[in-house]
């Protein structure tokens, strides 16, 4: 199989009622997450789509995208999968929620292989298996042609959930790589607490000097790094790993823009660092 | 401006001159020289390096302190920085005030926090080929010696180790 014949599909057709917000377009360092999740599939997929409603077509978070409109009667993510399946028949869909900030582009391919070596020819849909409950995650999943007349009589008897959906029909389920990279967020309160995670992750650039004894054992006077170490402290640790420094992190003392600082301080984008060798003037 | 670094020669006399003032009646300078042995090895000159934004704050601030503390009138320090040979000086301190106490005090009192805030790094080159990071090899070697653990020795007159 080609991955031509896998489309992405963005469920961005929710209401948000605990949210009390667009989930859709809640921002994560500086990018909506329905863009962040369009552009992370659209690394490995050559066509995305993000499913809405009727009444959100020209909404200004999802018009810039293409867009599969709901085409079948009812509500919830069945519908915007089965509105896929009607649009293009032919094709498996990447199906992902909008409201997955852990979610990067390096769950994706791992799918798709676990797809094309047997998921396709075993199942509905291949998808992840949850790190909470071991039960399948529907909407980070790929969804197979198949499934398409099953979703149609699962919804018509009543049924409204996609998991429950893939536990009655099997879905070929691999394990997250990260326990949660799946974790939804709903309310305002999760929100704020995934947005300080990220931030607190997000690789930031820093600019490193080094002096005497560092400088001789690093190997340069300078460098401009990217970094995910949250304090010096971890700083540390990281650069004393890749150059092999002699002395500890007890030993020396730590400066952040041409002060003295503390080793816990959080460090900020662009902070210039010095690590402070035992000194000798005079 | 009353710390600075300098790549060649301490000029001490237009420093000493800096610090004339007609109200004191006492000048107190400390000057410390590359010595030919360190620690029992033979040393045949010396690198100074120096983390000059920082070095020049925290410097700023020591010479601040003194003057504050001891009610001093002037005072000065300059810092060489690069290779240095045998004899040549690697620091100067100048201080004048009313009385000679003073003066004493506050001199002494630069130097040993210079010695112990700054960030200025010696590395000494050995009569064996050798060369080392004053205060940092040993430490490596033996990490259980906070530096702060090492002596600090400061001179008092000419002549004496720095």
């Amino acid at each position: 199989m080609s991955i031509d014949s896998i489309y992405g599909l963005v469920l961005a057709g929710g209401a948000s009622t605990r949210m009390q917000r667009d989930k859709a377009a809640l921002k994560y360092q500086g990018e909506t997450q329905l863009d962040r999740a369009v552009e992370a599939l659209s690394r490995y997929l050559h066509r995305v789509y993000v499913s809405v409603r009727a009444d959100q077509t020209s909404d200004p978070t999802r018009a810039r995208w293409p867009q599969i409109v709901d085409s079948v009667p009812g509500s919830g993510p069945i519908v915007g999968i089965r509105s896929a399946f009607a649009a293009h028949p032919n094709v498996s869909w990447f199906v992902l929620a909008c409201d997955l900030p852990f979610f990067s582009q390096a769950f994706i391919n791992p799918l798709i292989r676990a797809r094309d070596a047997e998921g396709f020819a075993t199942s509905l849909a291949t998808a992840y298996r949850s790190a909470h409950d071991g039960l399948p995650e529907p909407l980070c999943a790929i969804w197979e042609p198949s499934a398409a007349r099953a979703l149609e009589d699962y919804q018509a008897a009543g049924g409204h959930c996609p998991r429950k959906f893939l536990i009655r029909h099997g879905a070929h389920l691999l394990d997250l790589p990260d326990p949660r990279a799946l974790d939804n967020v709903n309310t305002p309160e999760e929100y704020a607490q995934a947005v300080a995670t990220l931030d607190d992750s997000a690789p930031m650039q820093l600019k490193i000097q080094y002096y005497a004894l560092m400088r001789e054992q690093a190997g340069r006077s300078e460098e401009t790094l990217q970094t995910s170490a949250a304090t010096p402290a971890d700083l540390y640790t990281e650069l004393a790993a890749r150059y092999g420094f002699t002395l500890s992190r007890e030993q020396l003392k730590v400066a952040v823009n041409s002060e003295f600082s503390d080793w816990s301080r959080k460090l900020a984008a662009n902070d210039a660092v010095v690590f402070i060798p035992p000194v000798a003037g005079g | 401006m009353n710390f600075r670094f300098t790549q060649t020669a301490i000029d001490t006399e237009s420093a000493r001159r800096g610090l004339q003032d007609l109200g004191s009646g006492g000048y107190a300078s400390f000057e410390g020289w590359v010595r030919d042995h360190n620690e029992g090895r033979e040393v045949t000159g010396l690198e100074y390096e120096a983390f000059q934004e920082l070095a020049v704050k925290e410097g700023e601030r020591i010479v601040a302190e003194a003057l504050r503390r001891f009610a001093v009138k002037h005072a000065l320090c300059i810092h060489r920085v690069g290779s240095l040979g045998l004899g040549e000086m690697a620091v100067w301190v100048g201080v004048s005030s009313a009385h000679r106490g003073e003066a004493f005090d506050a001199c002494r009192f630069i130097i040993d926090e210079v010695k112990h805030r700054l960030p200025i790094w010696k590395k000494e080159h050995y009569r064996d080929g050798d060369s080392g990071w004053v205060n940092c090899e040993r430490c490596a070697a033996e990490p259980q010696h906070a530096h702060a653990a090492h002596p600090h020795r400061v001179a008092a007159t000419r002549g004496e180790p720095v």
